[in-house]
């Protein structure tokens, strides 16, 4: 029921063409994702998707749009190509579906792997009840370390591409974009 | 019946895809690319976290004494968690380079940026 | 948005328990549902919810950008500290079991270190980079 509305909300973005209401609706549909990952047991990743999609990445948004414009102007082209082009696409991925487990299977290979090891494991060898969090910052440390990295990159090449290099010092010594 | 209650997830997360690549594919606004990037991308972590679901488990946080309970796979929370931050992240970045085309060409629109880029 | 009394009392209000609860989320995320990633956006959106209803100005003054910047830098070198220390301590690299006697309290320890690493890059990253959109549009 959820996923419909998903479905329903993603059209509608696809339709619409003041990028005000797309930017509304795409901030409407993380919040929605976030209620589906409650149900769907994944209660850090709703935390997650509800602070970042429902509030900073709509804000983030909301102020490209104050710098830029608001209105999106009707393509010159036809979408012929594009929808024929993601019309076989879909179908492939849909042929690929049918040997996919079914949904919610305990015997599933993805569900057999390495996750029973850290469900049983984690709480005698790291003491913390919360395997989200062991798996994360202990067994798979080097992943979380690399995609920190990647954060601090995106953070920088923000700071590189939009900082403000000013000379005048009035002591809130904004970024300085050394590269550009 | 039982094959088509089991996967018709999995078609919804290939429609929103699908939709999430369309825009990127036919649209020429530069913000709605981006949205269409990030529909795109959740649909990938759907797919992940209702792989990783157990039907009659409970999230993966385990109780004191709770004995043999069923838990969902913590494996793809963990991928998904760090992938939704580090979405954000390079969006902010992609947004950034929207707004920094904007300030260059005056337009978010790709047509028109490839038109003056044809022009000397 | 100077002049909207109600956004302002209930900003002025609702901005401490923000915090409070990203620090919660923060250090509760070994027990509970949380930890760096969550902590760090939600305590970046209360500086955030801060900028948009005082103005730039005072949010620049509570949390200057080049603070902002250093600590972009500190978590992630908190986090590979952390795993350099584990190295000094005779383990492998973020072989969190080394930090401490007990192999058990050395991993919880680390985990914990760590998750604030990630809190701390994640919660400036997200203020840095709306502090840098909002200066653009002046």
């Amino acid at each position: 029921m959820l996923l419909a509305f998903l479905a329903v909300i993603a059209l509608a973005i696809v339709r619409l063409r003041n990028l005000f209401g797309v930017v509304m609706l795409s901030g409407i549909y993380s919040l929605l994702m976030a209620s589906i990952f409650v149900i769907l047991d994944a209660v850090d990743v709703a935390f997650t998707e509800a602070a970042v999609g429902a509030g900073i990445a709509t804000i983030l948004m909301l102020g490209t749009l104050a710098l830029t414009t608001s209105r999106e102007r009707v393509p010159m082209h036809t979408p012929l190509l594009p929808l024929v082009v993601t019309f076989i696409t879909g179908a492939m991925l849909i042929y690929g579906t049918w040997d996919m487990p079914a949904f919610g299977d305990a015997a599933a290979p993805p569900n057999r792997h390495v996750a029973p090891y850290y469900l049983e494991r984690s709480l005698p060898e790291t003491g913390v009840p919360n395997v989200v969090t062991a798996v994360l910052a202990s067994y798979r440390g080097y992943d979380t370390l690399g995609e920190l990295t990647v954060i601090f990159t995106a953070g920088i090449g923000v700071l590189l591409l939009l900082g403000r290099r000013r000379e005048r010092g009035d002591g809130r010594a904004t970024t300085r974009g050394s590269g550009a | 019946m039982e094959f088509l209650v089991g996967h018709y997830n999995y078609w919804i997360f290939v429609f929103l895809m699908m939709l999430g690549f369309y825009v990127v594919v036919a649209r020429g606004n530069l913000v709605k690319k981006i949205v269409g990037l990030n529909i795109f991308q959740a649909s990938v972590f759907l797919l992940y976290i209702s792989i990783g679901k157990v039907l009659g488990g409970t999230a993966p946080i385990i109780v004191d004494g709770g004995g043999p309970a069923t838990y969902s796979n913590p494996l793809p929370h963990v991928l998904i968690l760090t992938a939704i931050v580090v979405g954000v992240a390079t969006t902010a970045l992609g947004l950034s380079l929207v707004v920094r085309i904007n300030e260059a060409y005056g337009t978010i629109e790709e047509d028109e940026i490839s038109g003056m880029d044809k022009e000397p | 948005m100077r002049h909207h009394v109600i956004l302002r009392v209930i900003a002025k209000l609702g901005i401490p328990f923000i915090v409070l609860f990203a620090l919660y989320v923060q250090f509760h995320g070994d027990f509970g549902p949380g930890g760096g990633f969550q902590a760090g956006v939600i305590f970046g959106a209360a500086f955030i919810l801060y900028a948009l209803i005082f103005g730039l100005d005072n949010a620049l003054e509570a949390a200057p950008m080049n603070v902002v910047v250093a600590f972009i830098a500190i978590g992630l070198l908190l986090f590979a500290g952390v795993g350099v220390a584990a190295l000094l301590l005779g383990g492998n690299y973020l072989d969190y079991g080394a930090l401490a006697d007990d192999p058990v309290a050395g991993q919880h320890l680390g985990i914990l270190l760590v998750e604030l690493g990630v809190g701390i890059t994640v919660a400036a990253v997200m203020i840095a980079v709306f502090f840098t959109f909002a200066d653009r549009g002046r």
